[in-house]
């Protein structure tokens, strides 16, 4: 058995939930949770935490250096600072819509990597 | 130049107002914006969580400006001017702006109704009086957000961050996606005041340590920054002798609070409240200037975006209404509003009581509560009453009161029960 300390993000409250899990990370038991949704919340990180991801790429004939961009659903937590490698060295190319996939199956989470800023051609340069 | 309404500022806050400025029969709107672009400070704030409750998805700060630029963008009774800078509001009939950009030059524009949507900006290491040297490296939490998300440019790489507003916690998953390492948040309160989601998702999920009750009291270095001494405080907010300790590192970032930018306001003579650091405003967030409307962090500061839209649709709306002469505001029935026992403020600070349709207050308290009750009364009749698991300083609360309860109010009080 193998208490686990999680606060929940589904409302402000910020319920410190205790979940506890037996040898085999299965849940067996939460407390502490006020309502339907911390418990939701709880199973939800014990069995697979989820994250978006968000970042910047750099862009080449843009009107901006930058691009953001968000996964396009959340990824494991477990694979946050590997997408931020991911997206380390790659440039983008101008014109960029909002939603274009700028990266597929980032760090072979099987999601895509999209943009949130629009990124017109440079006019000079 | 004559328009109906010119909107100053061309963040969510201004883009919402202007909308619905022309969706309530303005025919010639104008967004004056002193950036290169409309979205205004949403444009850095590249992470999600946005539009939560106004577009019931969760978006970035660019996604959810991208919404509201299309709209703008497509919308032919809304002319906007970039790169260009407010220098004057004067207030009269008809309301004079002086502005000044590199194609127009020096301008006199005229409008029937001015909404203020500058914003805020972010308090600076002088307002701080923290001790020690003056070297590169010590930025707000903002302009590295600046630097990292629109420049590529990454200040630091062993970064200590002083105050947990939102900001602040939002930079320190940031910077730690960027390669640099995020030593320690340091909180002078007692508790955080930031949203929880981003504790969890900032600092918790990368190890970063949150260190309440702590302060930095001096910085060390001659060009760049070397190191910072912290320390632990006492409940007077006072460091207590012999809790100091030296973290070596090249990046202090300042997330302590966010402040209205009133430049313009005040310069035009609209009442300031001292609390808020935003205008005085009614229901309508008419300030005390008829036809001078507020809206979004420069009437108070927001701690979601979803707010400052749905605020500005107000703002836009009814300067719609007073520059086509249709405006209901009677002079002279006006009920005051103020916060009282742990509520520190409230706005609308008067309201109209024939307002006629409902009326959100919105308040921040001054502390952390549990299991409390939060009420708006007249005397000793409560007109509003919800329960609140919790309430913290950082997470703006807000009450609705009936229109026909107005009627016969003195003052509304709006407290912690």
């Amino acid at each position: 058995m193998n208490e686990l300390n999680i606060v929940c993000t589904a409302c402000p409250m910020g319920c410190s939930i205790t979940a506890t899990v037996d040898e085999h990370e299965t849940l067996v038991s939460v407390a502490g949770h006020r309502c339907r949704r911390g418990e939701a919340y709880a199973r939800a990180e014990i069995a697979n935490p989820a994250r978006s991801f968000h970042s910047t790429l750099r862009v080449a004939g843009g009107d901006l250096p930058m691009v953001s961009v968000k996964t396009a659903a959340p990824v494991p937590k477990s694979t946050l600072m590997a997408c931020a490698e991911a997206t380390r060295d790659i440039t983008a190319n101008a014109p960029i819509a909002v939603g274009d996939v700028l990266l597929r199956d980032i760090a072979g989470t099987g999601v895509d990597l999209v943009a949130t800023t629009r990124v017109l051609p440079c006019s000079f340069s | 130049m004559n328009y109906d309404v010119i909107v100053i500022g061309g963040g969510p806050a201004g883009m919402a107002a202007a909308l619905k400025a022309q969706e309530n029969g303005a025919a010639r709107v104008l967004i004056l914006e002193r950036d290169t672009f409309l979205g205004g400070i949403l444009m850095q704030c590249i992470h999600t969580g946005f539009g939560l409750h106004y577009f019931k998805e969760e978006l970035s700060g660019p996604e959810f400006a991208h919404r509201f630029i299309e709209q703008v963008e497509a919308n032919p009774a809304i002319e906007v001017k970039l790169d260009t800078m407010v220098l004057d509001v004067q207030p009269g009939e008809p309301n004079q702006v002086v502005a000044v950009n590199k194609t127009d030059g020096l301008m006199q524009l005229s409008a029937k109704a001015i909404v203020l949507a500058m914003g805020c900006r972010e308090r600076p290491r002088g307002a701080l009086n923290i001790a020690g040297a003056r070297p590169a490296g010590v930025l707000s939490a903002g302009t590295a957000q600046k630097y990292v998300n629109m420049d590529g440019y990454l200040p630091g790489r062993e970064v200590v961050i002083l105050g947990s507003g939102d900001i602040g916690l939002i930079m320190a998953r940031r910077m730690t996606f960027e390669g640099a390492k995020v030593k320690m948040v340091c909180e002078l309160m007692p508790y955080s005041g930031g949203l929880t989601r981003n504790i969890v998702q900032c600092l918790n999920d990368f190890d970063i340590p949150l260190k309440l009750s702590t302060t930095v009291i001096d910085i060390h270095g001659g060009d760049r920054v070397t190191g910072v001494t912290i320390a632990q405080v006492d409940d007077n907010r006072r460091p207590i002798p012999g809790t100091e300790e030296h973290v070596p590192c090249d990046l202090l970032l300042l997330s302590v609070g966010l402040i209205p930018e009133n430049e313009l306001s005040r310069a035009a003579g609209v009442a300031i409240d001292p609390i808020t650091g935003g205008a005085q405003v009614n229901e309508a967030c008419e300030t005390e200037i008829p036809g001078v409307f507020a809206c979004g962090n420069v009437l108070h500061v927001h701690d979601l975006v979803d707010y400052v839209a749905l605020e500005a649709e107000v703002a836009g709306a009814n300067a719609a209404r007073f520059a086509m002469r249709n405006s209901q505001c009677a002079m002279g029935d006006y009920v005051t509003t103020r916060g009282e026992n742990g509520v520190r403020y409230v706005v609308p600070q008067r309201v109209n009581q024939h307002a006629g349709k409902p009326v959100t207050l919105y308040f921040r308290v001054g502390q952390v509560y549990a299991d409390a009750t939060v009420q708006v009364r007249n005397g000793d009749t409560v007109l509003a009453k919800e329960r609140r698991a919790r309430i913290t300083p950082g997470e703006m609360e807000h009450l609705v009161v009936k229109p026909e309860q107005l009627a016969g109010c003195s003052e509304l009080i709006v407290e912690v029960a």
